[in-house]
């Protein structure tokens, strides 16, 4: 089943042009994989998803992204969207709550108000994103004061305490420690049987270790999509593809 | 209805798109605080509407232009004539005001130059305490400030029978004005970026030069919003100038002449006069001019400050 | 090379005279009303007593204490709070969480500042006009209120608008994304750190509000009452009021009464704004990001 369906999409700000020309399904549990240098328009790509759009009077996103089969162009309620899709961008943002309540917002705004259903979501989100080891001692303490890689993890926990369809990630491992990112991605592997990722990276490895199929994104345009394997080792359309996973710019 | 629609249209997986009890809380909310918002305006211009209501009368009837603005007679309860001539209580707003500035404008400038440029830590941190509370002691206690310690000083120091006049508003209102006038100032000057200061004292240029030549004129539209802003305070003064001015009507020749403001016209005779008299009505009349002067000079003052933001 | 030149020496010693000169109006501004208020205190403090703030006034307002005016004025600043801060926290959370920049969010700050610089006395007509003669409040506590809230508006509104301009942007984009809507937002997120600001603001007006005069003088507040107001549709005594009257227009008036009112009412704005500072030195010194 396509969970998300993405048709001739083009992202701009103002007059520039951002992203055009996109074109790819992404299956349900499936971990597709987002990868090109800086400013290849991956992140404005995650932003239209989620309908982001609308903080930015600037940002115009024309074509189709359909979720679930709904273009979310089209969604009257975005906020029941964006309660489906989680979404953890590379600057962290750890709220001013205690970080028990950083990860209990959003089963509360979904209407959970049962503590040990809470307790019980707090503590696997916290334990899936790797940080629950360091925090379960001081859970009252504020999100916001934690290291920056500690506040890292609390943004992935908070995604997945919302309980996503789909699970976005940019760059999530930016500012984790390598050990750290390591058990994540294990995370995320598991994930995959519960929900849909869309992971964009310029670490192409984590690519290759993590996603099924594989889009690369250079200058606004998606210039390849497929199986993550084939980037690497089997036939591409555009040789540039080739290039940039071997590591020859980028 | 439309709900129901939406969600066979699109499908399973699609219900995340029905309107939730949130997403009308959320549009409610919307719609109350927009009444919030909107209440300063729709308060504006029923400010303007009531008083002009009531004083509407006046200008009908009795109202004569030449009379209104150009006879120094404010008789409006003569039982042979009532003239309604508000010239010399402009001229007692105007001397009182005038000479309010006089004092409050070198010295706040001069008290918020130290304040940014000069003092530093707890000096400064005290200063700028000091002007707050300042700020906020109420006209009538400066009223009573003027009628009871100043009256009494003055007529002492210059000889004078009478020691509630021009002389005793203005410094009063001068002082009463001048700590708003200081901190506003203060924010126009703090608002000039430091890299302008840092540039020109690279130069060589002591702090002095670096203040007269670059920060003063940066800071130029901000601090000629902090005096309109002060002229608008001391204009509009009531308490204050009922009580220390003498409020007798005359044009004035000296600072020892008592004068009667437009305020405090109205704030003295509004409670002896009938509802709906001409005299009632001559207030209200007084009362919407004020309205517009200071609504002149408010909108000046933000055009003046908002140029500086811009530039 | 580094010898001290005359030119360097001139500037040296212009430095020294404008600093001097530049602290000592800045003294000037400020001594006068120090001495003043130490007059205040040292005429004023001899007449406070228990007695002199938990009795009515006697003999024609020329001996007694002050109680009926002080509950006056805690009556009108509450009922005037009652009004004004609900609707000025709303204003303030729609300039900061929802309007948008054009010429009516314009026109709406202008008007703020406008509310914030009419003459009190122009105020007073307005409630004289809406007020007591439109709505039929009659001179009350209820009318004079209202006066006094929408003049003091907007000291709620702008210090509220500055609290949640306060919280950084991408804690609610942060909260956006989970999909919590924009009231959501506010109430989890930006309120709750916006509320010690807020309280500041409403102090604040609190203390402008008491020391208010003008407004009340024809809406609602009394020169002199034999009996305590019985709700909100009575006249009532206040103290700024009150001070006004026993010093302009009271035959006999023994020196120091005047005094002893004004030093209850300036020590009660006073603190009021000390409270305020403190609060904001202690928000200041407790960063929670």
């Amino acid at each position: 089943m396509v969970k998300l369906g993405v048709k001739d999409l083009a992202i701009s700000y103002g007059n520039e042009t951002i992203l055009e020309g996109v074109n790819f399904d992404i299956q349900e549990h499936e971990i597709f994989g987002i990868i090109g240098p800086a400013n290849a328009g991956k992140t404005s790509f995650l932003k239209a998803v989620n309908r982001m759009d609308l903080f930015n009077t600037d940002m115009q996103v024309d074509g189709d992204i359909t979720f679930n089969g709904v273009n979310v162009q089209k969604v009257r309620n975005v906020y029941g969207l964006r309660r489906r899709i989680g979404v953890v961008f590379p600057l962290p943002v750890g709220l001013p709550l205690s970080i028990y309540d950083n990860v209990a917002l959003a089963p509360r705004l979904a209407g959970q108000k049962d503590r040990a259903e809470l307790d019980v979501i707090v503590e696997r989100c916290l334990t899936r994103a790797a940080l629950w080891d360091e925090v379960k001692d001081r859970l009252n303490s504020l999100g916001s004061m934690l290291s920056g890689g500690q506040q890292q993890r609390l943004t992935i926990a908070r995604a997945l305490s919302q309980d996503p369809e789909l699970l976005m990630l940019d760059e999530f491992s930016i500012a984790v420690d390598p050990v750290t990112t390591m058990r994540i991605e294990d995370v995320l592997k598991e994930l995959r049987d519960e929900l849909t990722i869309i992971l964009v990276t310029n670490l192409v490895q984590q690519a290759r270790r993590l996603a099924d199929r594989t889009a690369f994104f250079l200058g606004g345009r998606c210039v390849e999509v497929g199986v993550t394997e084939d980037l690497f080792t089997g036939e591409v359309k555009d040789t540039r593809t080739r290039d940039y996973v071997d590591g020859r710019f980028g | 209805m439309s709900e129901k629609m939406a969600q066979t249209a699109a499908g399973a997986g699609s219900d995340f798109d029905r309107l939730t009890l949130d997403w009308y809380i959320d549009k409610l909310v919307q719609a109350l605080v927009f009444i919030g918002g909107i209440s300063a305006i729709v308060f504006i211009i029923g400010i303007f509407v009531f008083i002009s209501r009531e004083g509407f009368g006046f200008l009908l009837g009795e109202f004569n232009f030449k009379e209104f603005f150009f006879s120094p007679n404010w008789r409006p309860t003569s039982e042979t004539k009532e003239t309604f001539g508000i010239l010399a209580l402009v001229a007692g707003t105007a001397s009182v005001t005038g000479l309010a500035m006089l004092i409050a404008i070198p010295f706040s400038l001069g008290a918020a130059i130290f304040i940014a440029e000069f003092a530093s830590g707890k000096t400064r941190e005290f200063l700028k305490i000091t002007v707050e509370l300042l700020a906020a002691i109420p006209s009538v206690v400066w009223g009573f400030i003027g009628l009871a310690i100043m009256n009494p000083i003055i007529i002492e120091t210059f000889d004078v029978p009478v020691g509630l006049n021009v002389l005793n508003a203005g410094v009063i209102l001068g002082l009463m004005a001048a700590p708003i006038m200081t901190s506003i100032a203060e924010d126009a000057l703090n608002a000039v970026p430091d890299p302008y200061r840092e540039a020109a004292e690279a130069m060589g240029a002591t702090r002095w030069q670096v203040i007269y030549k670059v920060v003063l004129p940066a800071a130029k539209n901000g601090l000629l919003g902090a005096v309109l802003l002060g002229v608008g305070r001391g204009f509009g003064e009531t308490m204050a100038v009922l009580m220390a001015t003498g409020h007798s009507i005359n044009i004035p020749t000296s600072v020892f002449d008592s004068v009667r403001a437009l305020t405090a016209t109205i704030a003295a005779e509004l409670g002896e006069t009938a509802a709906g008299s001409p005299h009632y009505q001559a207030l209200f009349t007084i009362g919407i001019f004020l309205f517009v002067i200071t609504f002149i000079i408010n909108l000046a003052a933000d055009l003046v400050v908002r140029g500086v933001k811009k530039g | 090379m580094f010898e001290t030149t005359s030119i360097n020496k001139k500037n040296i010693t212009q430095q020294k005279l404008v600093r001097i000169g530049l602290g000592t109006m800045t003294g000037i501004l400020i001594l006068p009303v120090a001495l003043i208020l130490g007059t205040l205190i040292y005429k004023g403090a001899p007449m406070i007593s228990f007695e002199f703030l938990f009795t009515g006034p006697t003999k024609g307002m020329t001996a007694g204490g002050i109680f009926p005016a002080l509950l006056g004025t805690v009556l009108l600043v509450l009922v005037a709070l009652l009004a004004s801060v609900p609707l000025g926290v709303a204003a303030a959370i729609y300039l900061s969480e929802y309007a948008p920049d054009n010429w009516f969010t314009r026109s709406i700050n202008l008007a703020i500042i406008n509310l914030a610089g009419v003459p009190s006395i122009v105020h007073a007509l307005f409630g004289v006009g809406a007020f007591v003669i439109f709505f039929g409040f009659g001179t009350s506590i209820l009318a004079a209120s209202l006066t006094l809230a929408i003049m003091t508006l907007p000291v709620v509104i702008v210090a509220t608008r500055e609290s949640l301009q306060a919280v950084p942007m991408s804690f609610r984009e942060a909260c956006w994304n989970m999909g919590a809507t924009r009231w959501q937002t506010i109430r989890r997120v930006v309120l709750p750190n916006a509320v010690t600001g807020i309280l500041t603001g409403v102090i604040l007006e609190v203390s402008r509000t008491a020391g208010e005069t003008a407004p009340i003088m024809f809406t609602g507040a009394a020169f002199f009452l034999p009996l305590l107001p019985q709700g909100v549709l009575d006249q009532t005594m206040a103290l700024s009021l009150h001070l006004f009257v026993v010093s302009t227009q009271v035959p006999n008036m023994p020196e120091q009464l005047p005094f002893g009112v004004a030093l209850v009412l300036i020590s009660m704005v006073l603190l009021m704004n000390s409270l305020s500072i403190a609060l904001r030195m202690y928000l200041r010194g407790k960063k929670k990001w």
